[in-house]
């Protein structure tokens, strides 16, 4: 569904991404780890247009988006939705106009429709109850499911997540990992994920890719990428050992 | 030598580069309030942010200087003989120069400043990418309602800085001084013109759109950290009240 082909970009004169060629499986989880300052993130916006290559092809189905910009581009963006690093919740906004913003904002839908769907979503992220606070109010934990019924509550096809647990404790770390594996096997979207959680992001994920001096250094099923021989890949997953999928997430 | 050269143009190609995007930006966000959907909440929110709140401040400023008007333009007219002429000199000064400028500058201290921090503040953290990913335009929900907003409630503040600067002359010619109540307003009446309020008016709309136009270009592009907010904050509010002095001057001698 989405596919990358020889994507380039260099920011203040360095170069980020130095052609990188990637196919994202439709309906699976994916997840791009890479050290620090690799351009994960980077890669992330390109995907749904937020940032234009300065070379190469990004492909959403079977639109080419590096060039689209206006109506063309939001009409794809339609079918994306995605988790920010902070989740980029509007501080002047309660938690429940913030999902509601999508609804009422592009679906232009009103009254009691807009409450259920919002009451719903609220709900499957174990936030009922807590529509009326602000962002300020809430912890780090909070907003990311804040921000993740705002991202599901338009029920895109496409999900993408920049490092989705920055920030918080192992604990919270691993309820969000979860929420996310459960939200993606009840839905079915196709998933992006940046994350520097190794080796948590091997029980979860479908299929990981690693960004290495601006390139996919590999790209395999969890368990295959576990298995590499490239020494570099094994020294950085190493650090956090391997993982088995966790007995809760099987299935 | 070369090397101040160098240096001197490629300032001036960032300078021009800059003027370039700026015009881009208020055409963008102009072409982008000609499309539906009219956000008129959020215009309505607006004026309220730039218009109602800071009616205090513009109302304290309007009176402080209609009453320093009346008490220099008093002894300076009374050497001459005409105290009469109080309330034309205090209520044409008002409304061709010292409604639009000061309100404007009270304006870009108190709203622009505020416009420039809370954009720059989505901007930095990823609120203007989250709409943008919504495929909502941040120039039609964010900016086009700031400006209009500025072009409708800045003459309206301008209105009330008249009004209450030439009250504030009268309390001070009037009832300290011992103008003639009769003569003070009538030389108001006679003195103003329609052309005078209508220069007003255009200025204020004017300045009004400078200080949305700075103050939202100065957020929207500000750079990713607080210190960078700080820079765009102190810029927009210093760029504005240039342009608006300037523009003054450039308005008042068109309009003479």
């Amino acid at each position: 569904m989405i596919k990358m082909v020889g994507v380039e970009k260099k920011l203040g004169g360095q170069p980020v991404l130095q052609g990188v060629d990637l196919s994202i499986p439709v309906g699976k989880l994916t997840t791009i780890i890479g050290g620090s300052g690799s351009g994960k993130s980077v890669l992330l916006k390109h995907m749904i247009g937020l940032m234009q290559p300065d070379r190469g092809e990004v492909w959403v189905g079977d639109v080419e988006i590096s060039r689209l910009s206006g109506t063309p581009l939001n009409d794809v963006r339609k079918r994306f939705a995605m988790l920010f690093q902070g989740a980029a919740l509007f501080d002047s906004l309660s938690v429940f106009e913030n999902v509601a913003f999508p609804l009422r904002e592009k679906l232009r839908m009103k009254g009691p429709e807009v409450g259920r769907r919002v009451e719903e979503k609220l709900q499957e992220v174990g936030l009922e109850g807590m529509g009326h606070k602000f962002p300020a109010e809430l912890s780090g934990g909070m907003r990311k499911r804040a921000g993740l019924a705002r991202a599901l509550v338009m029920e895109p096809e496409i999900i993408l997540f920049d490092e989705p647990t920055t920030g918080l404790d192992p604990l919270m770390a691993k309820s969000i990992h979860d929420l996310i594996v459960k939200m993606h096997r009840r839905f079915g979207f196709t998933a992006i994920m940046v994350s520097h959680e190794i080796p948590e992001i091997f029980g979860i994920s479908d299929w990981v890719a690693m960004l290495r001096k601006g390139k996919i250094a590999l790209m395999a099923t969890s368990a295959e990428f576990q298995r590499t021989t490239d020494p570099e890949i094994q020294e950085f997953i190493s650090v956090g050992g391997t993982v088995a999928l966790p007995g809760s997430l099987v299935g | 030598m070369t090397n101040v050269i160098e240096r001197l143009g490629a300032w001036a190609v960032t300078r021009v580069g800059e003027m370039g995007r700026m015009l881009l930006f208020v055409l963008s966000a102009f072409a982008w309030l000609a499309r539906p959907p009219l956000r008129f909440h959020q215009i309505m929110k607006q004026i309220h942010f730039i218009g109602y709140r800071s009616t205090f401040v513009v109302v304290l400023t309007a009176g402080f200087t209609g009453m320093v008007l009346a008490l220099q333009g008093y002894y300076s007219l009374r050497k001459f003989g005409s105290e009469g002429l109080l309330g034309s000199a205090v209520a044409l000064s008002m409304i061709r120069e010292l409604g639009p400028v000061l309100a404007a500058l009270m304006v870009t201290a108190r709203a622009g400043s505020a416009m420039t921090a809370e954009i720059g503040i989505m901007r930095i953290t990823e609120q203007i990418d989250a709409l943008d990913t919504m495929a909502i335009n941040p120039m039609q929900y964010l900016i086009a309602p700031k400006l209009v907003a500025a072009v409708i409630g800045v003459p309206l503040l301008v209105a009330i800085f008249d009004v209450v600067g030439i009250y504030g002359g009268s309390l001070v010619g009037v009832d300290l001084l011992g103008v003639s109540e009769g003569a003070y307003w009538n030389s108001v009446q006679s003195a103003v013109e329609w052309k005078d309020v209508y220069g007003g008016i255009l200025k204020s709309i004017s300045f009004g759109l400078i200080i949305s136009w700075v103050c939202c270009y100065k957020g929207f592009y500000t750079r990713q950290s607080a210190e960078g907010l700080g820079s765009a904050t102190t810029e927009a509010v210093v760029l504005s009240s240039v342009l608006i002095l300037v523009g003054d001057y450039i308005l008042t001698s068109l309009l003479l």
